[in-house]
């Protein structure tokens, strides 16, 4: 479970590096005391394929490796140094078109030195995903970051 | 024509990918730019950035060979981090391991510096448009 501040720098981690923020990127919640959720917007600009309408497929893996980092912090209760060692992403089925897409992730291990961590991207309803990710995340549970900027 | 393929397609355009073609072969480079920083401490790109041009690599890729009505679509893709991606120009190349009457099997690399120092490594696979 997250404590109070961890929780408070979380739409700041969702959002607040540059990529993350280009995208438009927002934080949603954490779900279950776990489960950290953020949005991307529906934009023309965002779109994979003109002749479908549909969010990428590359911004949806964007969208569950960041919200899988997410929630390998809420695991640590901490926001220490993590970095991605892989991460796979199934695509379940078309997006719908014109729609948001929401994102969660849940990080079910955690040891010294590596978090697991499964993912969700889906419109409204997780256990109807349009794709699921499975990620290994290398963390180092020794060091604190001395800034508040985001990863 | 494959080597327009990304140039109309909006987040590829987004990520401001330039293909260059050299026979069968595509070269795509993403142009370093502020807004594609994920790590603004170290600082680094953010992975998902170069996952992405990793995946429309390997898409036109695909689309190149075997050209069809619709694009190439995803089936799944692994991506294997291997360095910090700096703040520099990334640049990617896929290779089609096997492609079948409906899905191609896809291994694509990006680098910066030097392409025998990658800094990210995908697996994909791709469902194909039908070609009866």
């Amino acid at each position: 479970m997250a404590g109070a501040f961890l929780t408070d720098i979380l739409p700041q981690l969702a959002s607040g590096a540059a990529h993350t923020h280009a995208l438009g990127f927002a934080f949603e919640g954490l779900h279950d005391d776990a489960s950290p959720r953020i949005r991307v917007p529906h934009r023309p600009d965002l779109v994979g394929d003109p002749d479908t309408g549909v969010l990428a497929g590359g911004l949806v893996t964007t969208l569950l490796d960041h919200v899988g980092g997410l929630a390998v912090w809420v695991a640590m209760d901490a926001f220490r140094p993590i970095a991605t060692l892989d991460l796979r992403v199934d695509y379940m089925r078309a997006a719908e078109p014109g729609r948001d897409l929401l994102a969660q992730a849940r990080c079910f291990r955690l040891t010294p030195t590596i978090a697991f961590v499964r993912g969700w991207a889906f419109e409204d309803d997780p256990s109807n995903p349009v794709a699921a990710s499975q990620a290994a995340y290398v963390v180092n549970q020794n060091r604190t970051m001395r800034t508040e900027a985001a990863a | 024509m494959s080597d327009a393929l990304l140039d109309r397609l909006p987040y590829a355009r987004f990520l401001n990918l330039q293909t260059r073609v050299s026979g069968d072969e595509l070269t795509v480079v993403m142009p370093f730019e502020d807004r594609l920083i994920g790590n603004p401490m170290l600082p680094a790109l953010h992975g998902g950035s170069t996952a992405a041009l990793l995946e429309m690599t390997a898409m036109a890729q695909v689309a190149l060979a075997f050209p069809g009505a619709r694009l190439p679509r995803p089936i799944n893709v692994t991506v294997a981090y291997l360095r910090t991606g700096r703040p520099a120009d990334v640049f990617a190349r896929a290779r089609i391991n096997r492609a079948g009457r409906r899905v191609a099997h896809v291994e694509a690399q990006a680098w910066q510096e030097a392409r025998d120092q990658p800094i990210a490594s995908l697996t994909a696979h791709f469902l194909l448009d039908d070609r009866d």
